[in-house]
């Protein structure tokens, strides 16, 4: 890193902050409502200075079992991300490093599983569930959720591969490397940030799902998704308390982003191999 | 409920899983499940407008033959054939609401203006202009503005049904083309153009409350399990202040008022029918709405189901407006929500599995003429042709 | 249900004379799972849903399904609203992606550089992308845009501005700034993990040879990103296409249908009419138009693809 002067990191701060916590404003927007009352939180007028309360967190704790919620929103995303990125990575590599005539028509056709409207396919699927006995059940969200997201496990991970030179594959190979040998010691240390921002999209994209966790669920499998689409109840809104339901529904995937960040820097040392 | 039925499960020994869920999101999950038969629910919540056509599909069983001591003539009798079919009852009422008209009394104080006990809608309109003073965000009339069956349908067909309107006749014409509604709709458009807050076609329920309890309106005529929030000083900036008087009328008093109910009901597919018979039994028992008054206060309990609640002294001491919403919910009768006889039950909403798709395209219309993007007529004319089509589709009228 | 993609346009550079064994493992079998997956996955809905749409099939009317022949397909072809939520989708789509792409590319230029807690910016810069659409929508609707208690209104009213109905005026646009606000965090999710891989010591080396700003940013780093940007534009319109829940949440597809787009216009007769038929015609009519779409896309961004 090259002395830069202090001014100029200075701006870059001001400015590189400004624009996040302007991207961010509404995030922070939500977590301040969350600690106010109902009356506050529909008064705009009191918007910074508010005596803040838990109430909320204590009426959203209080009232369904958040922590069932949870645990099977991280295990169904980690399930399905895992299962996903294990299937999809050998197609990756296949495509990206031993493209054929077929490669091209194959990534537009794992996409183009990915336009059905969930909303028009939902009774055929309920039916099909219904006679697996897959309803409200881990397996049948992991496998939804695994379905739903290899498309772009594969594409992500196939983009990332197409920028890895292919004569350092080819080099062990002519070394005698095996596929397994391949894998372990040159593509996995290679993309080990691919891999962490493929798996941080999937279990994101897992963790919003909404629609198919919400019909495919009852009170076993139900994931936070459902767990906030209990709080637009019919008998009226509450933004302090919805607010406060949506920190404990986005707060766990927000602190695995932040944990997995470090894996995301990494990508500053993997470009030194070029 | 959640809460209390503890209660119910330590007496019983057995357990419930809930499953909590927004309105429109309940009605999908529960119509997808019950109609493939899959067989996940043995409760089911429902309004009145599911009640009759499911009793119909066969999709439900009769609960009019609980335990000798449920006291069913207890139960308030429109309420009671709102979920009935072919004298059979399908589900058991957990709480029932009618509309009314809220003010805010200080508002009409300061403009000297006395709400009358039956406002008619000249009154209502005039009343508006008075409060009106948008410059200090204060809105005349609030009203429900976003479209759908069970969101801006609802202020406009107890509107229709006063003016003399109706949705079928006994021939099931669609009458949307006809006076009353044209002179209800138009005057919507009107009030909500001239008096209503800015925003009003992505105002449902849940929104217009908020405006309410904020101090943003002047009047809102909605349903009266609204009264709850309204009177509670920790959810509502107007408690103090908020008055209610009947719904407004027109020229025929039928259908002014709107009655709706949430029930209990038990899924043919269910395989536990008698242990979830017992439940609903239990919760929608005069002993459970009395011991609801005891463990979470008076005012909270599920009103406009039962006389026994009307004749709690605790609840008429704590609630001020009791008498005034069982009033409503007893001269609201869904089996004649117009004048004229007509073919389905329901006044704000009409007893067919069509109404859904058919409520949300006259709503999706009549939320464009609000906002400006058509007239009334043309959103009446596209209204009729749809009900039309779809009423020629579902074979109830020739083509 | 297939991309039509004629094998004459395939680019294929391939020099692998190699015939042997490992070869068609390594292109042939490493695919296998993940295509078999999806074949399952795909191809027993999409014939359900074929066959559905054929019928006239009411869950809620019990009178029985019977075979309509095209019925269901002429409905959609002969009402307005079908060309009507298409154009919305499209605008969706290119209005959002375009969004995305914009401001994504200004940020990571940002946020590439390094500043006292740059890294946590970084994360924070994607955590919009980690809120659920609907309680993104539920916030935008009711905390920011609210035209009466919204905190936009409340600004604009201190500077002696009235308060503006964003979702009665400009519902699309609304919609479409919802959507853009989610996505700037997958945009920068992946085009700040590509910008990270470029080697800094060409940039340092070019900008030591005297190359300005704009030419590092013009010669260096756009050629570098136009692989994930032809990632974020493939991967945006596939999920924008069926975009639905901000939609039901703040506009109801409104006022009128201007707002609606094809998934909200089967929402509409699947889950509202539970009229399966229909909702099943309309699947296979937004299927097919989907395909049309990615056909072409994959046309325009298979130069960046260089597949």
């Amino acid at each position: 890193m090259s002395s830069r002067p202090l001014f100029s990191v200075g701006i870059n701060f001001i400015v590189g902050w400004g624009a996040v916590l302007l991207l961010v404003f509404p995030i922070i927007w939500m977590l301040l409502t969350s600690f106010k009352t109902e009356i506050d939180a529909i008064s705009p007028e009191a918007s910074l200075i508010f005596q803040p309360t838990l109430d909320n967190y204590r009426a959203v704790l209080g009232r369904s079992n958040y922590w069932m919620f949870a645990l099977n929103s991280v295990g169904i995303s980690a399930a399905a991300t895992f299962l996903a990125l294990l299937i999809g990575f050998p197609a990756a590599y296949s495509m990206a490093f031993h493209p054929t005539e077929r490669t091209k028509g194959t990534l537009l056709w794992l996409l183009s599983t990915k336009m059905m409207p969930p909303v028009g396919v939902l009774v055929p699927i309920y039916i099909l569930f219904k006679d697996m006995s897959l309803i409200d059940t881990h397996l049948g969200l992991i496998l939804l959720f695994l379905v739903a997201n290899l498309p772009i496990v594969v594409w992500m991970l196939y983009s990332f591969f197409k920028d890895i030179p292919r004569d350092i594959l080819e080099a062990a190979r002519i070394d005698g490397a095996g596929l397994w040998e391949e894998f372990r010691f040159i593509l996995l240390p290679l993309s080990g940030p691919a891999i962490s921002s493929t798996a941080l999209l999937s279990i994101i994209l897992c963790w919003n799902e909404a629609f198919w966790s919400i019909n495919l669920s009852t009170t076993k499998a139900a994931t936070l998704a459902a767990f906030i689409a209990t709080y637009s109840a019919p008998q009226g809104l509450f933004w302090a308390k919805l607010s406060a339901a949506a920190v404990l529904a986005v707060a766990p995937v927000l602190i695995m982003g932040w944990v997995g960040q470090r894996h995301l820097v990494r990508g500053l040392t993997f470009g030194a191999v070029k | 409920m959640q809460e209390l039925s503890s209660e119910w499960e330590q007496k019983t020994g057995n357990s419930i899983n809930w499953l909590v869920l927004e309105e429109n999101v309940l009605r999908q999950r529960v119509t997808t499940d019950i109609s493939t038969n899959g067989g996940q629910f043995d409760i089911i919540t429902i309004g009145s407008y599911e009640a009759p056509i499911w009793g119909k599909n066969d999709w439900l069983t009769p609960v009019d033959d609980l335990s000798a001591d449920y006291d069913y003539n207890d139960i308030f009798e429109t309420v009671r054939k709102g979920l009935s079919v072919d004298g059979k009852l399908y589900a058991l009422p957990f709480y029932a609401e009618s509309s009314m008209t809220y003010y805010r009394k200080d508002l009409f104080e300061k403009a000297g203006i006395t709400m009358p006990d039956q406002p008619t809608y000249d009154q209502i309109a005039e009343y508006a202009s008075k409060v009106h003073d948008p410059d200090n965000q204060i809105y005349g009339l609030c009203l429900r503005g976003k479209p759908g069956s069970g969101e801006n349908i609802v202020p406009i067909m107890t509107s229709v049904n006063t003016h003399g309107g109706k949705w079928f006749d006994m021939n099931w014409k669609p009458q949307l083309d006809s006076g009353p509604w044209h002179k209800a709709v138009t005057l919507y458009v009107d009030l909500l153009n001239k008096y209503g807050p800015p925003g009003v076609t992505s105002n449902g329920y849940n929104e217009t409350r908020a405006l309410f309890a904020s101090g943003k309106c002047g009047m809102w005529i909605d349903a009266t399990v609204a009264a709850g929030y309204l009177f509670d000083p920790a959810e509502s900036k107007v408690a103090s202040s908020v008055g209610f008087t009947s719904a407004p009328i027109a020229d025929v008093p039928n259908g002014a008022a709107l009655q709706w109910a949430w029930a209990l009901a038990i899924p043919k597919s269910s395989t536990k029918a008698d242990i979830a018979k017992g439940f609903i039994a239990w919760a929608t028992s005069k002993e459970y709405i009395r011991s609801v008054g005891e463990k979470k206060g008076w005012i909270a309990i599920p009103p406009g189901t039962r006389q026994s609640t009307y004749d709690l002294k605790e609840y008429q001491d704590a609630a001020p407006f009791a008498n005034f919403v069982k009033t409503a919910i007893l001269s609201a009768d869904p089996t004649k929500p117009s004048v004229d006889p007509v073919p389905y039950m329901g006044i704000t909403y009409a007893s067919i599995p069509e109404y859904q798709s058919i409520g949300t395209e006259v709503g999706q219309q009549i939320a464009a003429a609000v906002a400006g993007q058509q007239t009334v007529d043309a959103a009446l004319a596209a209204g009729q042709a749809f009900t039309l089509r779809t009423m020629e589709q579902s074979g109830y009228t020739k083509k | 249900m297939n991309t039509a993609t004629p094998a004459s346009q395939l680019a294929n550079s391939i020099a692998a004379p190699s015939a042997d064994n490992d070869r068609s493992f390594r292109n042939t079998y490493l695919i296998a799972p993940s295509v078999a997956v999806l074949l399952v996955w795909i191809s027993v809905p999409t014939i359900m849903t074929f066959w559905f749409s054929f019928q006239h099939y009411n869950l809620v009317n019990t009178a029985g399904r019977e075979f309509v022949g095209l019925d269901n397909y002429i409905y959609f072809f002969s009402s307005s609203s079908l060309a009507i939520a298409a154009f919305n989708s499209v605008l969706i789509v290119v209005g959002v992606v375009v969004l995305t792409i914009g401001i994504g590319i200004g940020l990571v230029l940002l946020l590439d550089i390094e500043f006292p807690g740059s890294s946590f910016a970084r994360v924070l810069a994607i955590s919009p992308f980690f809120i659920m659409p609907t309680v993104a929508a539920l916030i935008w609707k009711n905390l920011l845009l609210d035209p009466v208690n919204g905190l936009f209104t409340t600004i604009l009213r201190a500077v002696g501005l009235p308060g503006v109905d964003w979702f009665g005026v400009f519902p699309l646009m609304s919609i479409i700034t919802i959507i853009a606000w989610q996505w700037v965090g997958f945009s920068v999710l992946i085009l700040l993990t590509a910008l990270q891989s470029l080697d800094r010591e060409l940039k340092e080396a070019a900008a030591m040879d005297g190359a300005g700003s704009f030419a590092i940013f013009r010669f260096i780093i756009l050629p570098h990103l136009a692989r994930p940007i032809g990632i974020v534009v493939m991967i945006e319109t596939i999920f924008l296409l069926s975009v639905f829940a901000e939609i039901f949440v703040t506009t109801s597809g409104g006022p009128g249908l201007a707002s609606t787009n094809l998934s909200f216009l089967i929402y509409v007769q699947a889950l509202l009419r539970f009229d399966v038929g229909l909702a099943s015609a309309g699947g296979v009519i937004s299927i097919i138009l989907a395909n049309v779409v990615a056909y072409f896309l994959a046309k325009a961004v298979s130069r960046s693809l260089e597949i």
